[in-house]
């Protein structure tokens, strides 16, 4: 039974693939997209629904495994592909006729769409850490054409840039794999079984140590190059600044959670192995790393998208540090981050796509008086902004407390760098936004009409987790934070 | 410990393929590098080949096999085409100081070996100090990506890096599961073709494949 409704779940996508490869250059393409879309978010509610009720499964010969965890991912992943999908459709038409696009462009990025929505979807559900390799590599290969759809040098530059250093970043997780390979095998034996994540997991106490020790190093810097951590950072500004703003959007809201996922699956069995707390202290150096030197960035930018690259950087270096800081507080904490953070960052994008649309400008000093032009964009970037700055009562708040009071329990001496980070961060984006949305208008008629509804429903679910969780909800993060030993 | 031939032969290979990314290091012929790579490519079937054979496992053979078609025609064979059709086939790149990216070579395999050699004596299987030689080869892969200017050389270097942890997985483990297998080498092949895609793409827009002509965005730039 579940092996159908994750069949339903993967095939989705990979039918939507190949469906827009043969029909992408149609003029009904992007509600092709989104049906297709629609379609993957209603099969992983179904799935999630599921795995609530029965808890964690194996399905399709041990080769895929879903728990709390992954699945709450799993539903994160297609909803805000399908919202995102929906925001596409008049965003694409309006660059189309701005001149920036044309069909066999539109075509190749509504393929694409689906088949990066596969990669993630596969990366999360798998069992096998090869597969989970090979999925997220298949992600980066899937998108990379996408950033450089414009063809403009600056995007073939940042594409270019973006393949080469996820590329070199993801032969580093291999080589990771390949060690955690090697310890396994010794105590489960040749063969198929060694890889899979739930035998792992079991016998995770009696794994070599040393041997694990330096595999998570190489995991960690890996999937960390993905995840957008400093120092490895530097491909994402530029392949968001310069990408399709849908595209900004998923890379933002869903491939750095999907490259988390795999760092935290790995953590759980070096955990297990070294019974320290190396794997945590890694972590929560290199998150607080990258939510410092994100911070400091900020002020300096000058592109819209740029700036909100790095205030992804920052957010998902608090997240990561979370997670390093373990316990079933932080673990729940970082849980809950990475969906407002997923939801909040994409309805910016969201809005900051057509705000620059309507400007004809990423630079921030010509974009002005968005609230007298369109009011629904100029309220949603500023009460978008307002939530990922942590302003209560919005979700993103809630979280951030958590974790910061966590950390002044446990680490105290981090407390200050964190507040004073974020006071940064807070202080940039908000000086920048202010004059965008209030101020006298420079901005031009759009030939479609934009899709703002995403933009206000994700600004509500946000504002809704700041203010009630709903008990089953909160149920759930909290047996997937026991999953992760928190 | 008394050294089999097999495990000898695969000793010889293993010291081969560091001295190809050596030479890989210090070419400069663009032509030249690919044949470099294609031969790196045919000694990494070859010692998975005597692995198989020694351990007498039958996924080996086909990763071999598999390794003997990717690596040694059909990677080879995109790459040539793609620069006779770009007409770089004669390019000689100027590269800065060989010798001193030969020392910082050396300085990476040393660093290698000492960062395996903890786990090399775990190892029961019969090529445990292979692990150090692979580090190596990965490392002064990405030595070479960073210290060329061109894009085609910096592909060679990414598909080299690739080579060594291949021959990490088939040295230290013999061969990861056949499935990831198929999947990590069917990742490579699309990844080459969208690098060739990219090549056309690179040269269009700015004339050249020197990826120093693309040094325009930085964060403080306009």
């Amino acid at each position: 039974m579940i092996d159908l409704q994750l069949l339903a779940l993967l095939l989705t996508p990979l039918l939507g693939g190949l469906l827009l490869a043969a029909f992408g250059s149609r003029s009904w393409a992007a509600e092709l997209n989104s049906l297709m879309s629609f379609c993957t978010f209603v099969a992983a509610v179904v799935l999630t629904m599921r795995v609530i009720d029965s808890g964690p499964q194996v399905a399709f010969n041990e080769q895929f495994f879903i728990d709390q965890f992954n699945v709450f991912l799993v539903a994160l992943t297609a909803f805000v592909a399908f919202t995102t999908s929906l925001f596409s459709r008049p965003y694409m038409r309006i660059e189309q006729h701005h001149g920036k696009l044309t069909t066999p462009m539109l075509h190749l990025y509504y393929s694409m769409y689906q088949m990066f929505t596969l990669a993630m979807l596969v990366a999360l559900t798998s069992n096998n850490m090869g597969i989970i390799w090979v999925a997220m590599e298949a992600a980066t290969l899937t998108t990379v054409l996408l950033v450089s759809l414009y063809r403009t040098p600056a995007s073939i530059e940042a594409a270019w840039k973006y393949f080469i250093l996820c590329g070199v970043g993801i032969a580093l997780a291999l080589f990771g794999t390949i060690l955690l390979y090697f310890a396994a095998e010794r105590v489960l034996g040749e063969g198929g079984t060694a890889l899979l994540w739930t035998h792992l997991n079991e016998v995770k106490g009696s794994l070599e140590p040393t041997v694990l020790k330096l595999a998570f190093v190489f995991l960690l810097v890996g999937y960390g190059t993905k995840i957008g951590l400093v120092p490895l950072h530097s491909w994402l500004p530029d392949a968001h600044a310069e990408g399709p703003t849908p595209v900004s959007a998923v890379l933002s809201g869903l491939l750095l959670n999907v490259a988390l996922c795999a760092v935290m699956r790995s953590k759980v069995l070096v955990d297990g192995s070294l019974g320290t707390h190396f794997a945590g202290n890694l972590m929560m150096g290199f998150g607080l790393l990258s939510v410092v030197v994100a911070a400091l960035f900020l002020s300096r930018q000058k592109d819209i998208k740029r700036m909100f690259a790095y205030s992804s950087i920052e957010h998902m270096g608090l997240i990561t540090f979370a997670f390093g800081m373990g316990g079933p507080v932080a673990t729940f904490a970082a849980m809950l981050h990475m969906t407002v953070h997923s939801l909040t960052k994409s309805a910016i994008f969201f809005a900051v796509g057509h705000a620059v649309q309507k400007a004809g400008t990423q630079q921030m000093e010509n974009i002005r008086g968005m609230l007298q032009i369109s009011p629904t964009v100029g309220w949603g970037l500023m009460l978008g902004t307002l939530a990922i700055l942590g302003m209560p009562p919005f979700g993103v708040f809630a979280s951030e407390f958590l974790i910061i009071t966590t950390a002044m329990h446990d680490y105290p001496w981090t407390t200050p760098i964190l507040l004073i980070s974020l006071g940064i961060a807070f202080a940039a984006i908000f000086g920048k936004v202010q004059p965008i949305v209030f101020g006298e208008t420079t901005a031009r008629r759009l030939p479609h009409q934009p899709a703002l509804v995403p933009v206000f429903v994700h600004l509500l679910l946000v504002l809704a987790l700041g203010l009630y969780m709903p008990p089953y909800l909160a149920d759930w993060y909290r047996q997937a934070a026991a999953l992760l030993g928190g | 410990m008394q050294m089999t031939y097999s495990l000898q032969f695969i000793y010889l290979l293993a010291s081969m393929l560091l001295l190809i990314a050596f030479a890989m290091l210090s070419q400069r012929r663009i032509l030249s590098l690919i044949n470099l790579f294609a031969l790196q490519g045919l000694v990494l079937s070859l010692s998975t080949f005597v692995v198989a054979f020694s351990t007498n496992q039958q996924h080996l053979y086909y990763s071999a096999g598999l390794t003997l078609l990717l690596k040694v025609l059909v990677l080879p064979w995109l790459l040539h085409r793609l620069i006779r059709k770009l007409n770089v086939r004669w390019d000689v790149e100027t590269l800065i100081n060989i010798p001193t990216t030969m020392l910082v070579g050396i300085a990476l395999v040393i660093f290698a070996f000492n960062l395996a050699a903890p786990i090399s004596q775990l190892s029961e299987s019969i090529t445990r100090g292979l692990i150090g030689i692979a580090l190596a080869s990965v490392l002064l892969s990405l030595l070479m990506m960073l210290t060329r200017r061109k894009a085609v050389p910096q592909v060679v270097g990414f598909l080299a890096m690739e080579n060594g942890l291949f021959f990490a997985a088939t040295s230290a483990t013999h061969g990861m599961p056949l499935v990831v297998e198929l999947g990590i080498a069917l990742d490579v092949l699309v990844a080459t073709f969208i690098f060739g895609i990219f090549f056309f793409q690179i040269r269009e827009t700015f004339d050249s494949l020197d990826i120093s002509n693309m040094e325009k965005l930085k964060d403080d730039n306009t």
